[in-house]
This record gives C-alpha cells, sequence and structure tokens, in this order.
C-alpha cells in the first residue's frame, strides 16, 4: 500500500468537482457526511484519474474523517486506483468464466497490441493494463472494461480492434463484439420461438 | 424483556443484549477474537458462530441480538465444525511460531487452537507474510501473525480518540497499519497490546525477556499518578518484568496509562541501593549506622524550629505518618505533602478530593476545565470523560492550556479572568453549566500551585455553588490530583502544625539558614538550588535531584517494592503490596524513620505494619476502610483576592517524565524522543 512516486503535494477539487461534492455530501443527513466518501473519491479520481494522497487528505478533512479511514476505503475498492493509470484503463477479467471463454487469448492480444504487461503502462502513456475480478458480465464473457466502458464476446482479433480504434482517438462500438444484442442468447432465441405460443399469450 | 434458552438454561436480558452477551452472563462460554466488551461490535473473526434454532446457518453470537423464546445451542456437531472451519482459516495464514512469540502462553489464538485447531493442515500453498509496522518505541509488532479482529484499530478510534490505525486492502491483502506518518503515540497505546488476542502487537521493551509463565504475578495498585488504577506487577526473581491493568470498573475499567506502564525499567536504573553521606563535599558509601550517626549528629542541639520535612508526589502514607510523628518529637511544626505549593486546603477534604468519584463524572453533563489537560495528566479519566462525550454527549469547556482532550470542547481562553467572569455570572458557560443535570468541573494542580492558588480555588467553589454542582445527590467540583501521594499527605495530616513553615517557607528558611536541617521523603521536583546551606536529608529510592542535593542519602523502596498506602484522587484508600524486594541495602520508608528515631532518641512508636496502619487510622479514620469512598462534607474554602495574570497551565509539561521513575526509565526517554510530551496526532480527524 505504498505511495506512488508521483504523489502530489496538494490536492484541490475543481470549482466544478467541489459543487458536485457539495451535491453528495448533502444527499445525506447532517451527521452522516461521511457516507459520501465513495462518490467523493470517485469524483477526485475522474478528475485526477486517479486517487492521491492529497486527495485523501483533502476528502477526510471536507467529510470530518481520519485519512485512515478515507484510505481504507480507497484501498478496500479495486476500482480506486492508488496510482496513476493511462488514458485508457485497461481492465481484464481474468475470472473462472472468463477465463474458460477464453481471457487467456485476450490477454495475450492486449500484451501484444501494447506492448505491456498487467501493472503497465505504455510509453505514450496512453493505455494501463491491469488485471480485474469478476466484472459482473460473466454472461457475455470475456470481458474487459476500459475507464467506464465494457467490451464483452471478446477473441483475440476483436480486442486488438478495439483497443487500435481508441488508439486512433476514434470511439469503437461498445458492448457485445459479436453483433448480440446485449446479452441475449449467441445463436438467436432459445424461447418464445413458436408463434401459437406467442398468439395464445396474446 | 426477551427471555431466550441457551444449552437448555433461559435468562432474560435486556432488548440489544446479543447471544454472546446473554451465554456470558450465563457463565457459558462462547470463543471469540474480534468482540470485546468495551469496544464496538465488528463481528468478523466468526469464532463465535452458534447455532439458533429455526435459522439455517449458524450464526454470529457477537453480532446477533436476541430475540424472545429465542432457542441457542453452543456446543453442537455443527457449531464444532463451523468453529473449527473458521480456525483453520485462520492459521492458514498464521505462522508457526508460537516457541519464539511473546505472547505464547497468553495467546487467545492459541488456547481455543487447543479447543477447535486440528493437529495437522490441509493448506499446501504458501502462506501470506506482511512487511512489520513501526509503532514506535513502545509496541514490537509481528504483523504476519495479525489475524485482522481489527480490535486495535476500534481501541484507537473509539476509547483512546487517535484514529490512525486501519486496514488497507481486502481479502488476502488486508493489512493492519497506521496511517503514513502518524505516530501511535496516544497515551493509552499500551493496551493495543493487551487487546490484541494474538502476537502481533507485543510489549517492546520487555522483547523476548520472558515466557509469561515464569512470571510471578503481584495485584496492586499503581502509584505513578492520581488514579491509583489496579494493576498487576509481572516479576521474576527481583526484577519486574512488566506491568498490566487490572480490571477495577471504578478507576480505570481496564486500561492503563503507558508511563504506569512502560516506566518500570526506571525502577532498575539509578537506584539508591546503599546510604550515602556526604564528606568533604562528596557523596560518600556508608552504612546505615553512619548514616543514621551523621544525622544525629547534625540534630544535636538543634530546636524544632530549625527542622522541616517535605513529603514529594509517591511518598507512602505510613512513612508520612511517621515521619510527622518523629518530627513533634523533634519540636518541629514545618512539614509539608505539598512540594508544589499547591493550595489545597487540608481542613475541607471535599475541597481536595475529585468529589464525583472518577466513575461518577460519566454522569456529567456539562463540564469545565480548570488549569487542566486531563489527557497528560490522567490519560484513562480523559478516556472516561471521552466516553461519556461519544455516548451520551457532554458540554465541556476549557479554561487553561489549549489541547486536543480527544473529546469536543470549547476552549475558552486561558486567562484567570475567565474564572473570575464565571464566578460573578458574567461568563456564557455558567448559563450551561446551570441548565445541566449534572454539572462538573476539574480542577488542576496548574490552577493551585500558583501565588494565587487560593484564590482560583475559592473561585472554583463559587463557580461550583452557583452552578449548581453541589447537591444531596451529587457533588462535580472534583480536584484532579497527578501525585499518588497528595491525598493521603493531606488526609493525615502532612501539612504544616500551628504556625509552621509550608513548602515556601520551608524553602525559604533554608535559603536564609532559619531552616537547618531539611528531611525530604522522594521529594525531587522542588528548588534545590535554594535550599542554602540547609543539611538535607533524602529518604527516597532514586538518584535525582534530591539525592544530588543531599547531605545524607537514605535508601527507600519504589511503590512495588513496599506493603504501602495511598489515598487516590477521589479519596480512596488503596494498598500496594510488595512484588519484589527493594535493591540493595534499601529499606521499606517507613521502616528507616523507624530506625532514624530509635538512634535520635525519640523512638516511635510501631514495630510493624499493623501498628503503623493503626497509627494512620487514629490520625484520620478513613485510613482504617480501604476501598470504599466517603463523600466528603462541603464548607467554604479558598480565599478571595485578585487573581495574577499568568495564564493557565497544566502542571505538567510532559507526560513521560514527571517523577524520578519515569525519569530514570530509557523507555520513557525513547517516548520524549519520539513522541515529544504526548497530546500529539496531527492528522485524526474532527472530534465534532
Ligand atoms: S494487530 Fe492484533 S488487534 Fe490488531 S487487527 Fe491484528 S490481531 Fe487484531
Ligand atoms: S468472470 Fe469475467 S465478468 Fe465475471
Ligand atoms: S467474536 Fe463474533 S465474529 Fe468475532
Amino acid at each position: 500500500m505504498s505511495d506512488s512516486p508521483a504523489e502530489p503535494a496538494a490536492f484541490a477539487f475543481t470549482a466544478e468537482s467541489a459543487e458536485q461534492a457539495r451535491a453528495f455530501i448533502a444527499r445525506y443527513p447532517i451527521g452522516r457526511q461521511q457516507s459520501a466518501v465513495m462518490p467523493l473519491l470517485d469524483l477526485a479520481q475522474r478528475q485526477e484519474g486517479w486517487v492521491s494522497r492529497a486527495a485523501i487528505e483533502a476528502i477526510a478533512d471536507m467529510l470530518g474523517m481520519a485519512p485512515i479511514q478515507v484510505e481504507e476505503v480507497a484501498t478496500f475498492y479495486t476500482m480506486y486506483n492508488r496510482r496513476p493509470v493511462g488514458r485508457f484503463h485497461v481492465q481484464i477479467c481474468t475470472n473462472l468464466p472468463c477465463m474458460l471463454r477464453g481471457s487467456d487469448a485476450v490477454l495475450d492480444s492486449v500484451r501484444e497490441t501494447l506492448g505491456i504487461g498487467i501493472g503497465e503502462t505504455t510509453a505514450d502513456g496512453l493505455f494501463t493494463l491491469s488485471e480485474a475480478e469478476c466484472l459482473g458480465a460473466c454472461v457475455n464473457a470475456p470481458v474487459i472494461q476500459i475507464n467506464d466502458d465494457y467490451y464483452e464476446d471478446l477473441d483475440a482479433a476483436s480486442t486488438r480492434a478495439v483497443l487500435e480504434a481508441l488508439g486512433r482517438g476514434e470511439t469503437p462500438k461498445t458492448g457485445s463484439q459479436t453483433g448480440r444484442q446485449t446479452s441475449c442468447p449467441a445463436g438467436g432465441p432459445t424461447t418464445l420461438t413458436s408463434p401459437a405460443a406467442a398468439t395464445e399469450r396474446a | 424483556m426477551p427471555k431466550l434458552t441457551i444449552d437448555g438454561r433461559e435468562i432474560d436480558v435486556e432488548p440489544g443484549t446479543t447471544i454472546l452477551q446473554a451465554a456470558d452472563r450465563l457463565g457459558i462460554e462462547i470463543p471469540r477474537f474480534c468482540y470485546h466488551e468495551r469496544l464496538a461490535i465488528a463481528g468478523n473473526c466468526r469464532m463465535c458462530l452458534v447455532e439458533v434454532e429455526k435459522v439455517p446457518k449458524p450464526v454470529a453470537s457477537c453480532a446477533m441480538p436476541v430475540a424472545d423464546g429465542m432457542v441457542v445451542q453452543t456446543n453442537t456437531p455443527v457449531v464444532r465444525k463451523a468453529r473449527q472451519g473458521v480456525m483453520e482459516f485462520l492459521l492458514v495464514n498464521h505462522p508457526l511460531d508460537c516457541p519464539i512469540c511473546d505472547q505464547g502462553g497468553e495467546c487467545d489464538l492459541q488456547d481455543q487452537a487447543m479447543a477447535y485447531g486440528s493437529d495437522r493442515s490441509r493448506y499446501e500453498e504458501t502462506k501470506r507474510a506482511q512487511p512489520d509496522k513501526d509503532y514506535g518505541p513502545l509496541i514490537a509488532t509481528h504483523m504476519t501473525r495479525c489475524i485482522q479482529c481489527t480490535r486495535c484499530i476500534r481501541f484507537a478510534a473509539e476509547i483512546a480518540g487517535t484514529p490512525v490505525l486501519g486496514g488497507l486492502g481486502r481479502g488476502e491483502h488486508l493489512e493492519v497499519t497506521r496511517y503514513v506518518g502518524e505516530t501511535v503515540s496516544s497515551e493509552l497505546s499500551g493496551n493495543l497490546i493487551d487487546l490484541c488476542p494474538v502476537g502481533a502487537l507485543t510489549n517492546k521493551p520487555a522483547s523476548f525477556r520472558y515466557r509469561s509463565w515464569e512470571l510471578r504475578r503481584t495485584e496492586t495498585v499503581d502509584a505513578m499518578d492520581g488514579l491509583g488504577a489496579a494493576i498487576r506487577v509481572d516479576s521474576r526473581g527481583n526484577e519486574v518484568i512488566r506491568v498490566l491493568p487490572r480490571i477495577n470498573e471504578d478507576i480505570n475499567e481496564e486500561w492503563l496509562g503507558d508511563r504506569s506502564r512502560f516506566a518500570c525499567d526506571g525502577l532498575k536504573r539509578q537506584r539508591l541501593d546503599r546510604p550515602y553521606v556526604r564528606k568533604d563535599g562528596k557523596l560518600t558509601p556508608a552504612t546505615w549506622p553512619e548514616a543514621f550517626a551523621a544525622i544525629a549528629a547534625r540534630l544535636t542541639g538543634l530546636e524544632g524550629s530549625a527542622i522541616a520535612a517535605i513529603a514529594g508526589d509517591q511518598a507512602d502514607a505510613e512513612t508520612m505518618a511517621a515521619t510527622k510523628d518523629l518530627l513533634a518529637a523533634l519540636g518541629s511544626l514545618h512539614l509539608d505533602c505539598r512540594q508544589d505549593g499547591a493550595a489545597l486546603d487540608p481542613t475541607v477534604r471535599a475541597s481536595y478530593l475529585f468529589n464525583s468519584t472518577i466513575a461518577g463524572i460519566e454522569q456529567a453533563d456539562a463540564l469545565l476545565l480548570i488549569g487542566t489537560n486531563p489527557r497528560i495528566e490522567a490519560p484513562v479519566l480523559n478516556a472516561r470523560l471521552r466516553k461519556r462525550w461519544l455516548e451520551h454527549g457532554l458540554a465541556a469547556a476549557a479554561i487553561g492550556p489549549k489541547a486536543d482532550l480527544t473529546f469536543a470542547h470549547d476552549w475558552l481562553g486561558d486567562s484567570p479572568a475567565l474564572l473570575t467572569e464565571l464566578a460573578e455570572g458574567r461568563h456564557p458557560f455558567l448559563a450551561t453549566l446551570k441548565a445541566a443535570k449534572h454539572p462538573a468541573l476539574i480542577i488542576g494542580q496548574g490552577a493551585l500551585a500558583r501565588d494565587d492558588g487560593a484564590v482560583l480555588l475559592g473561585l472554583a467553589r463559587r463557580i461550583a455553588e452557583s452552578a449548581g454542582m453541589v447537591r444531596e445527590d451529587w457533588n462535580g467540583f472534583n480536584v484532579l490530583h497527578t501525585a499518588a501521594a497528595r491525598v493521603g499527605g493531606l488526609d493525615l495530616g502532612f501539612v504544616p502544625g500551628p504556625g509552621g513553615r509550608d513548602t515556601k517557607a520551608i524553602i525559604a528558611g533554608a535559603a536564609s539558614g532559619a531552616v537547618k536541617v531539611l528531611f525530604l521523603l522522594g521529594a525531587d521536583e522542588i528548588e534545590m538550588g535554594a535550599l542554602g546551606d540547609a543539611f538535607v536529608v533524602y529518604l527516597g529510592s532514586h538518584g535525582d535531584a534530591g539525592a544530588h542535593r543531599a547531605d545524607v542519602i537514605l535508601p527507600g523502596a519504589a511503590y512495588t517494592e513496599k506493603d504501602a498506602t495511598y489515598v487516590n484522587t477521589e479519596g480512596r484508600v488503596q494498598r500496594t503490596r510488595r512484588a519484589v524486594f527493594p535493591p540493595g541495602e534499601a529499606k521499606e520508608d517507613w521502616r528507616v524513620i523507624r530506625a532514624l528515631s530509635e538512634v535520635l532518641g525519640h523512638t516511635v512508636p510501631f514495630d510493624s505494619l499493623d501498628q503503623i496502619r493503626a497509627r494512620l487510622t487514629n490520625l484520620n479514620p478513613l485510613f482504617g476502610h480501604p476501598g470504599s469512598l466517603e463523600r466528603a462534607l462541603w464548607e467554604p474554602f479558598g480565599r478571595p483576592g485578585a487573581t495574577d495574570d499568568r495564564p493557565l497551565a497544566s502542571i505538567l509539561d510532559s507526560y513521560y517524565m514527571t517523577d524520578p521513575i519515569s525519569r530514570a526509565s530509557t523507555t520513557m526517554a525513547a517516548c520524549v524522543a519520539a513522541f515529544g510530551g504526548g497530546c500529539n496526532h496531527h492528522k485524526a480527524g474532527h472530534h465534532a
């Protein structure tokens, strides 16, 4: 849980984030401001890309908490980055369902395309690769999360395509990369296929 | 009230009680690691699983409130299997280093592994190891042994009010640690060692110096501050190895301040282990008869009025009584137990006691602190104030030092004029006190040991009276003593007789030559340079300031080396018990006075502890009732007059070194180097 070499000396919310922070705090009853710790950590991360010690202390101060208590939250959830990450934070799920569906190949593809391993950032500062626990989208495994977006039903080629598109500054389509709608059965509908049943219900 | 059945036995308990608490009341033992009756419930170790009828899975009994009609089984095959499972998981990452672990023999994990552990492990992967943490000079850490019960985190945050510990990371990577850059420097930090159920946090100064089963345990009373906490002194041979708190709900609950716990290495250092006599300006070792003869020679032909005595902060009642009688026989009325010159009035007992009692202060709903920093003067008492504030709220204000007391309070300033304003009803805080059900004040020695001390004491009395602090059912007027000896000295009348000199006048007399022989009973905090040519006889345990100034040194016993009587700040008579013998030729102090009196031809008439104690009871019947408290009569005290402008401060400027024992302690010196005077944690959140 060591500090990053990049720890800044100070942290301040931008006017806009500060405004949002106040709104988050106001959602909770007086004396329960501590409940806003998670949204505030998220705000700080959105502003800086990661959660620095200075941000932890600033948030502790805003919420009347001890810094260690804020740090406990920031280190408990893997979604908070305690170290700087690239513009695209590529989080690959390697848990069981994703692994069974080919996450090894996806991981290799990321490594090859970006030339970095887990925990590393590309030289241009664009991509950071992390290994994630189950991202909760096993039905569309294998899955990677890049910033706030999910890319699903991946294989080596589609993974490379997504990453290359991002590198070119494009916005690749999110969700399933095999074209199915959300998590519908992969080969088309498997139930309610007979028209009779449909009419009977109608 | 819910009624439930545990292992076939019925019990009624208050709503909100947990199953584990109800079982405790029945004497049914449920194993636990994270649960502690004085800390918030965490429910994270799962060792306390029990079966509850109609509940499909075993439940954590420490976190489960009882319900009417509940049927609980604490000892079924399912329960045993579940606990064995928990134990197996706990041991997955626990090192097998019991043979070199200081907790060995008094480890909850070890004990419970005897009941629920397996004799072999099914775990073949590598164990997790954790780097140790730096918790300062008092606490050794072996974090690989930590079972993440979070007791230490909760104690630091809840009881001590210094939230610097936390658990970082999650799952297998969870590490209990302190916040970067913070010190674990609460004056109560030693209690973390007692709370830690395993050997993750251990007593650093005593590291690797004992096995718990080798130690002889002596139940006694602390004399390192004015509270008189219940302690256990663990010794081996003639050496005190460690000091631990015992439970005394009336005084220290189960906590102990760091000085009381860790200054014990000072009991071995700088000791006076034989008499000394100053010859040609140099202190030279002497025999007892030689030392007594030197005193007798100096006293020959002296008027009583040229003889005086001052008792120090750890002088016991027996010694003060014997000395008082000896001085009377020598014709002297010059004696004082207030070496700091505090304006304590020996004639009105209520004026020098902590009248609400230590446990009683928890009833206070409004509190005024005057010239005191309870956090360094009596950390265990301060923990109670914090507890009151946390649990029920406390409208507190302070006139005196500005300090982080771990509970919210208004700092009104440090000018004595504020007391006048309050006494005259011109300050708004008086209304807060008046509106309270149990208003209280605590006045420290910092307000009394000054030239206008008696005036401030009188103002405090007026504030107490006008705020309704003194009534039939409540007395919230509290004097906080920092010296174990003080109340006993006042109770037995170790104060100037009619026309006699008090501390200030004794010192002035010594300087002017009017006082020619001065007895110091462990009095080291007076201005030694101001004693002129007086012949100083020092009776005490350590080569501190008094011994350096002395013409004759009589080696005495420290509080762990004698059966002695002390009266604590609330007026409770308590007795220490001898854990080890005094070093070398040193003797119990009252016996020294007894022997000296014989040489001087004025034998004081006690030959046994019983006889001297009978004399104490005869001086004040209170001494006949150890342990009990008696409400003191409220009578006028204090002196009218002007206050001076000097700001009110605490009598102590450092927590760690206050007396000959702690000044001789290398552990305390290390604390000063690491922590400064105490009260320092910077980033601990708000006490709001
Ligand atoms: S250090 Fe001790 S008290 Fe603290 S969490 Fe670990 S086992 Fe519990
Ligand atoms: S296992 Fe990968 S999303 Fe659940
Ligand atoms: S004692 Fe109940 S969960 Fe730890």
